[in-house]
C-alpha cells in the first residue's frame, strides 16, 4: 500500500495545509502593512509626489525657466489668481506649479543619490566593524566619532563654497558627509546576528568570510538598512534644502524647493504664499518618508512578527 | 574610574587632533588661496608677497603644524576680511550664539522632558499621540521655513517680538523656539521610551507593592534612572544646535557665530571659517567627553567594559 505523498489528492474533510499551519509568512507581513496607517499614508503621499516628480515633462502647464516679467508674482488660483498659473508665479514670472514639480525631481535625486552613497560608505564600515571587531572596530568608533564631533551644516556650507556649488557637488558632499548613523546602526546589527549560531555553523562548515558576510549577515540585517536609508534620505533632503536657501547649494535657475523659498523670502510680508508652498511641499516630503520608514522599522522588527 | 577618564580623555585629544587636521585641510580644497585672496586684477607679484605673507609656500605639513600650535596658544591667525584677529571676532560672536544654544536646548528640555513622562505614564492616550505628532511634525518641518512662518506670524500677522537683530532678549524667543523645537523629537521619545522600560522594571513594582505614595515612584525611583541617557543625548543635541545655529542666526540676523561664519563662507574668510568650525567641533567634543565621564560616575557598568 503506498501512502500519497502530494497533496493534490487531499480527501474531502480533511484541513488544507494552509489551515493546519496558519498563514504564510508573506501573508503575515501583507496583513502587517495593511494594518500600519502610518505606513500606508506615508507610503501614499511619497507616491504621489515621486508621480509628479516623473510626470513632470508631460504635466507641467509651462516651461520651469521661461521667464515672463509680464507676470511677476501672480497670486495662486485661491488668492484671485487665474487657473492659467494654478499656483501664481515667481519673482521673474515663472510659472511656481512647475517649478514645484521639477523641483520634486530635485529633491528626490538629491535624497536617492546622497542615501545611497552615504549608505555604502557606512555600511561598509559598520559591517566590518561588526563583524571583525577588534582593532577594525577601534578605527570605525573613532571615525565615526571624528564625523559627529564636525558640525555638517557647517562643513558642508564651507566646502561648497570652496568648491562650488552644484548638484553634483551637493550629492557627493551631503554623501561623504551622512553615513555616521549607517555605521553605528550597521555596526551594533552585526554584532548581534555574528552571535547567532547560523553563522557560527557556516563558519564551521567552510564559508569564505565575503560568503557569511553577504548570505548570512546582510539578510538579517537589511530591514536596519532600509529604516536608516529612509531617514538619511529626509535628512539629506532637508539639508540640500538649508545648504540651497543659504545659497550653498543648488544654484539657481534650477527649481530647488530650498532656493524657491530663499527667492519668496523677500516677498515674505506681502505674498506668503511664495515661501508657504514649496514650505510645505518640502514637509508633506519629509514627512511621508519618516512616516513610511517608521512603518517599515515596525512592520519588520522581529518582536512584531507574532 | 580614574583609568576610564584618562583612557576616554586621550581618546578626546585624538579626535580632536583629527578634526584639526580636517579643518585646516579646508584650505587646500579652494585650490591657491593666495590667488583668492588677491583678487582677479592681481598681479603675479601681488600674488607671491601674499602666499609669502600668508605662508601659503611653505609646505604642507609644516603650514599646518605652525597653525595648530598657534590655535593651542589661542591665535587663530587674522581674518582676510576684517583684517583682526580671528579671537577677537569669535570672543565678540561666540557669547551670543552660546546664549542661543543654551536657551534653545533648556527649551527642549522644557518641552520634551515633562511630554515624554506624561506620555509614557498613560501609553496610546490622547496626550500620548499629541507628544508622538508634535515630535513627528518636528522631524519633518525645515527649520528655515518653520524661521519664516514664524516671522510671518508672530513679526507680521501679530507683531509682537522684533523680526531680526540681537539687541536685546527679544531677539532671542523666535530663534530659540525655531532651533529648540528641532531637538525636541529626540529628547522627548528618549525620555518616553526610558520612562516605559523603567515603570515596567521589578523595582517599580516593589516600590508600588511596598505602597508608595504615586510622585514618590514617578520622581524619586523612576525618573532619576530614566533620564540618565537624556542627560548625554541632551549634551550631543546641543553640540548640533551650534551646527544649526548658522541657519537660524543668518534668517534672523542675530549676531552670533553661526552668522558670522556665513557671512564668512561668503566671502571666502577661511582663517574665521576653520576657527569656527574647530570651535564647534571642540565645543562638541567636550560636551560628549564630560557628559561620558556624568555617566560612567553615574553607572558603573559603563567603566568597566
Amino acid at each position: 500500500m503506498t501512502i500519497a505523498i502530494d497533496d493534490k489528492g487531499a480527501r474531502p474533510g480533511l484541513p488544507s495545509a494552509n489551515q493546519i499551519t496558519g498563514p504564510t509568512p508573506g501573508q503575515q507581513l501583507r496583513k502587517r502593512i495593511f494594518g500600519h496607517y502610518g505606513l500606508l499614508i506615508g507610503a501614499g503621499i511619497l507616491g504621489l509626489i515621486f508621480l509628479m516628480a516623473l510626470s513632470a515633462p508631460f504635466l507641467a502647464p509651462h516651461d520651469p525657466y521661461a521667464q515672463s516679467l509680464l507676470a511677476r508674482v501672480k497670486p495662486p488660483v485661491w488668492l484671485g489668481g487665474s487657473w492659467e498659473n494654478m499656483l501664481g508665479t515667481d519673482v521673474l514670472g515663472r510659472d511656481y506649479l512647475s517649478r514645484l514639480m521639477y523641483g520634486a525631481q530635485i529633491s528626490l535625486l538629491i535624497g536617492f543619490a546622497a542615501a545611497f552613497i552615504s549608505g555604502v560608505i557606512g555600511t561598509a564600515m559598520g559591517v566590518a566593524a561588526g563583524y571583525f571587531g577588534g582593532k577594525v572596530d577601534l578605527v570605525v568608533t573613532f571615525l565615526i566619532t571624528v564625523r559627529l564631533s564636525m558640525p555638517v551644516v557647517l562643513v558642508a556650507l564651507a566646502v561648497v563654497a570652496l568648491v562650488g556649488g552644484s548638484l553634483e557637488v551637493v550629492i557627493a558632499v551631503l554623501g561623504l558627509l551622512l553615513w555616521d548613523r549607517y555605521a553605528v546602526v550597521m555596526r551594533s546589527a552585526t554584532m548581534q546576528i555574528r552571535q547567532m549560531d547560523y553563522v557560527a555553523s557556516a563558519r564551521a562548515v567552510g564559508c569564505s568570510t565575503s560568503r557569511i558576510l553577504l548570505t548570512e549577515i546582510m539578510p538579517n540585517i537589511v530591514n536596519n538598512l532600509i529604516v536608516v536609508a529612509t531617514l538619511e534620505m529626509a535628512h539629506a533632503i532637508l539639508l540640500e534644502a538649508a545648504l540651497s536657501f543659504l545659497g550653498m547649494g543648488v544654484q539657481p535657475p534650477l527649481p530647488s524647493w530650498g532656493l524657491m523659498v530663499a527667492e519668496g523670502k523677500d516677498y515674505i510680508l506681502f505674498e506668503p504664499w511664495l515661501i508657504t508652498i514649496p514650505g510645505v511641499a518640502l514637509f508633506m516630503m519629509v514627512l511621508a518618508i519618516n512616516l513610511m520608514g517608521d512603518g517599515i522599522r515596525d512592520v519588520t522588527a522581529p518582536e512584531n512578527r507574532n | 574610574m580614574l583609568i576610564y577618564t584618562i583612557k576616554r580623555f586621550f581618546l578626546a585629544i585624538l579626535v580632536a587632533l583629527t578634526v584639526s587636521v580636517i579643518t585646516f585641510s579646508l584650505n587646500q580644497l579652494s585650490g591657491d588661496p593666495a590667488i583668492a585672496m588677491a583678487g582677479e586684477t592681481a598681479s603675479d607679484s601681488d600674488i607671491e608677497y601674499i602666499r609669502k605673507l600668508y605662508g601659503f609656500d611653505r609646505p604642507v605639513h609644516e603650514q599646518y603644524l605652525s597653525w595648530v600650535a598657534r590655535a593651542a596658544q589661542g591665535d587663530l591667525g587674522q581674518s582676510f576680511y576684517f583684517r583682526i584677529p580671528v579671537t577677537d571676532l569669535l570672543a565678540e560672536r561666540l557669547p551670543v550664539s552660546m546664549i542661543l544654544g543654551v536657551s534653545a536646548i533648556t527649551f527642549a528640555i522644557v518641552l520634551s522632558v515633562p511630554l515624554g513622562v506624561l506620555a509614557a505614564m498613560r501609553p496610546n492616550s490622547w496626550l500620548d499621540r499629541f507628544a508622538l505628532g508634535l515630535s513627528v511634525v518636528g522631524q519633518a518641518m525645515p527649520s528655515f521655513w518653520l524661521a519664516l512662518m514664524l516671522i510671518v506670524l508672530l513679526g507680521v500677522m501679530f507683531p509682537i517680538l522684533p523680526m531680526t537683530g540681537s539687541d536685546s532678549w527679544q531677539n532671542f524667543v523666535m530663534p530659540t523656539i525655531v532651533l529648540g523645537y528641532y531637538a525636541t523629537p529626540a529628547i522627548m521619545r528618549l525620555t518616553r521610551a526610558g520612562m516605559l522600560e523603567v515603570l515596567g522594571s521589578d523595582y517599580i513594582r516593589t516600590a508600588r507593592a511596598k505602597g508608595l505614595k504615586r510622585h514618590t515612584i514617578l520622581f524619586k525611583h523612576a525618573l532619576r534612572n530614566a533620564v540618565i541617557p537624556v542627560v548625554s543625548l541632551a549634551a550631543v543635541q546641543f553640540g548640533f544646535m551650534l551646527g544649526g545655529s548658522i541657519v537660524i542666526e543668518s534668517i534672523f540676523a542675530l549676531h552670533g557665530a553661526g552668522y558670522l561664519a556665513w557671512e564668512s563662507i561668503g566671502r571666502l574668510d577661511l582663517p574665521v571659517v576653520q576657527a569656527i568650525v574647530l570651535v564647534f567641533s571642540l565645543f562638541y567634543i567636550v560636551l560628549t567627553f564630560l557628559s561620558d565621564l556624568l555617566n560612567a560616575w553615574l553607572d558603573p557598568r559603563i567603566r568597566v567594559s
